[in-house]
């Protein structure tokens, strides 16, 4: 969908205090620095984020951290169509930042945000995502302390470009990291796989599923909390987003130089994303993610993160789908539904839909 | 889930398995046609699941696999005009061409899209008038009666700005060249379940008899192409010889009657070249008399395209059964699915990638009883 041609909104009872009336769209002025930037950003973004630190106004945030070790992370968000079933972009950048920071056992605290907008974005679209970054900014319990706004011609764009940063600070002494996985770690996801690749896959290509999937966009700081303060001892945390769970996999068993084995008769994935996904020959295994999470614990906590993980809302359905054996000399093995073994590879390029 | 996870139980698996132990005194080649059943074997490694004397090799089954080169390079050709949006199924981007692909064709600027089906593009064709909307027509006979009804839709609405490059192959002629063949090692079929799901399974009868071998009409899942080997190997063992159907919950004898009469409509049989086997005569479909006006090689004038291939590609043999993917010494070297050499490492479905992604530390085959 153009998100030059996106509908009018009308399910907010708060209006937009810019006046749209005047400027429905945006224009190259809004990113030029004068008065219509500067009533963007005031009516807009600040009015909104309602941050002490963003209204001062200053050319950078000044914040006062008091741990030894802080998270720092920086994420862009070019997600097309702007709006799917589970969220926008705006929920996007900031669940996608706060679950980096959280995959270090960090507490997220602050964003920055970024707009590069495309002349011509209706300001009513850009108030809807604004609306939902407020909201899961909010849930998430980080602020957003500094930001910029830059337009670009029409056409060179796709409606909306978000960039952020984020700072986290690491309130235990663990190293939660690829380099600490030991052989014999269980690895622990939190649910169902595929929801957000298919839920965007369901829109960009107009299919109309009997029931909507919706994408699984989540903030999981508070999970990865849950389980540090329970005492468990994590060696690493990855969130599955691009690539999938496999990917995730390869990537961690590469960098710590260990083999992963993965049952896939243990991975759960839900009967319409699942029939989504063999209608379009794509294999759930590889289809992104944007609220799960992948934890290596050792073997004597996993019953203990388990029974914290399933006590979380967004932990409910966790279970423990392989472990860290150092056996193969393939970075990560699997075993099918039909019980053969075979290897699971990164994808080379992006997955595509097969013919016939 | 309907229609998949009773297909994939592990324990019928294991069930089959044993029977298929158990039946086996000789040692038999078998060979899957088409490349949905390839992936799968090689996916949920049903290969381990045979005894030892159970060869299974991969066909010609992959439409994008045996697509000539000299095509791809007039795709590529077409699509880098201006005022042309290029319409095709996923795959086919990554295939490579003499110099490039169609992925480095879009990003050089050429209205490369990919469509789910035929009539996406027909519709952006309608919706575009001033464009000239090309849909890269691949498959063997699954896909040809949508492609049929997108051009004659074309016809009968008058958009004229709609054309197809037309890559059809057919799976009789390539099984009958194969058996042929004075090198060949088959002594049975899986025959492609959704080929037969549109043709039916008549066509095969006289190959069977002629060549004397079991052909079993087959379908995707685990369990489909368990049974399928099993029916076949049964054949074998009893020394009978006919076309069987284990694909019965979506295959008939006569197919389906008015998707064959849209591809009479349509098209006609052809001679084809087929990338690493060579020509082979009525292998192929190609536009009709009444219909020649959209084809897209006639309208952009690149009927004339030569290629050669590269010397170290063997896709040929392997597309024919004779070789095994990682017996090419290219294999995992100079070339791998980020740097194929050849189609049969592009495609999804193609042996080469199939192998590469889910084999390449594994050369040989352990017998595993279940």
């Amino acid at each position: 969908m153009n998100p030059l041609d996106a509908k009018k909104i009308d399910d907010f009872t708060m209006a937009c205090p810019v006046p749209i009336s005047d400027y429905p769209h945006v224009l190259l002025a809004h990113g030029g620095g004068g008065k219509l930037m500067h009533q963007l950003i005031e009516k807009m973004f600040k009015a909104a984020f309602n941050s002490g630190e963003l209204n001062k106004g200053h050319d950078s945030a000044v914040m006062k951290i008091s741990q030894d070790r802080i998270a720092f992370t920086t994420d862009s968000y070019v997600v097309n169509p702007l709006f799917f079933p589970g969220g926008d972009i705006g929920k996007l950048a900031v669940n996608g930042t706060v679950n980096d920071l959280a995959m270090s056992g960090a507490c997220p605290k602050y964003l920055s945000l970024s707009f590069i907008l495309e002349e011509g974005l209706p300001l009513e679209t850009l108030w809807r995502v604004v609306q939902s970054i407020r909201q899961a900014a909010g849930e998430a319990k980080v602020e957003i302390v500094t930001g910029d706004t830059k337009v670009v011609d029409r056409g060179k764009g796709d409606g909306i470009f978000i960039n952020t940063s984020g700072i986290g600070v690491l309130e235990h002494e663990l190293t939660i990291a690829p380099q600490n996985v030991r052989t014999g770690d269980v690895i622990l996801l939190n649910g169902d796989l595929a929801r957000h690749g298919m839920a965007i896959m369901a829109v960009r290509e107009g299919l109309e599923f009997e029931s909507s999937i919706e994408s699984d966009c989540a903030p999981l700081a508070d999970l990865v909390g849950a389980l540090l303060n329970g005492g468990v001892e994590v060696h690493c945390l990855r969130d599955l987003t691009r690539g999938g769970l496999a990917s995730a996999l390869n990537e961690i068993a590469e960098t710590s130089k260990q083999s992963i084995f993965i049952d896939e008769s243990l991975i759960p994935v839900r009967e319409d994303v699942a029939s989504a996904c063999e209608i379009l020959g794509l294999d759930p295994l590889y289809v992104a993610n944007e609220g799960r999470l992948i934890a290596f614990v050792r073997p004597a906590d996993q019953d203990n993160a388990l029974r914290i993980m399933r006590g979380h809302p967004l932990g409910r359905d966790a279970r423990v789908v392989g472990q860290v054996d150092n056996k193969a000399s393939v970075p990560v093995m699997i075993k099918s539904k039909i019980g053969a073994r075979r290897i699971l590879d990164m994808l080379s390029g992006e997955q595509l839909p097969r013919i016939c | 889930m309907k229609y998949l996870d009773e297909y994939r139980d592990p324990d019928l698996a294991k069930r089959l398995s044993r029977e298929i132990h158990r039946i086996t005194t000789r040692p038999h080649v078998l060979m899957e046609v088409c490349g949905g059943q390839t992936h799968a074997i090689v996916k949920f490694g049903i290969d381990e699941l045979l005894p030892v004397g159970i060869e299974l090799v991969h066909g010609p089954g992959c439409p994008v696999c045996v697509t000539p080169l000299e095509l791809i390079d007039k795709a590529i050709e077409i699509a880098s005009q201006k005022n042309v949006v290029f319409c095709s199924f996923g795959d086919m981007l990554r295939v490579p061409g003499s110099e490039k692909d169609l992925f480095a064709a879009k990003a050089q600027g050429g209205d490369v899209r990919i469509v789910y089906s035929p009539l996406d593009a027909l519709k952006l064709a309608r919706d575009n008038p001033e464009k000239q909307v090309v849909f890269f027509a691949v498959g063997f006979e699954t896909t040809a009666p949508a492609n049929a009804m997108a051009v004659y839709q074309a016809k009968h609405q008058g958009v004229s700005n709609f054309s197809i490059l037309v890559s059809h192959v057919l799976v009789p002629p390539a099984m009958e060249a194969i058996l042929s063949s004075p090198n060949n090692r088959v002594q049975g079929f899986l025959a492609a379940g959704h080929v037969c799901a549109v043709m039916g399974y008549t066509e095969y009868e006289p190959i069977a008899k002629k060549y004397h071998v079991p052909i079993v009409v087959t379908g995707f899942e685990p369990l489909d192409i368990l049974q399928g080997i099993c029916l076949c190997v049964k054949q074998l063992e009893e020394g009978r010889v006919g076309v069987e159907n284990q694909y019965t919950r979506s295959v008939r004898q006569d197919g389906n009657a008015r998707a064959r009469e849209i591809i009479e409509k349509v098209f006609c049989v052809v001679s084809r070249k087929w990338r690493g086997v060579g020509a082979i005569p009525r292998s192929g479909l190609g536009l009709r008399e009444e219909y020649r006006e959209f084809d897209a090689e006639q309208r952009f004038g690149v009927s004339q395209y030569s290629a050669e291939e590269s010397p170290d590609c063997i896709s040929g043999t392997i597309l024919r059964g004779i070789k095994k993917p990682h017996q090419c010494p290219a294999f995992g070297n100079t070339c791998t699915p980020e740097r194929p050499l050849g189609a049969t490492m592009v495609s999804s479905e193609g042996a080469c990638a199939a192998y590469y992604r889910y084999r390449k530390h594994q050369p040989q085959k352990d017998a595993a009883v279940p």
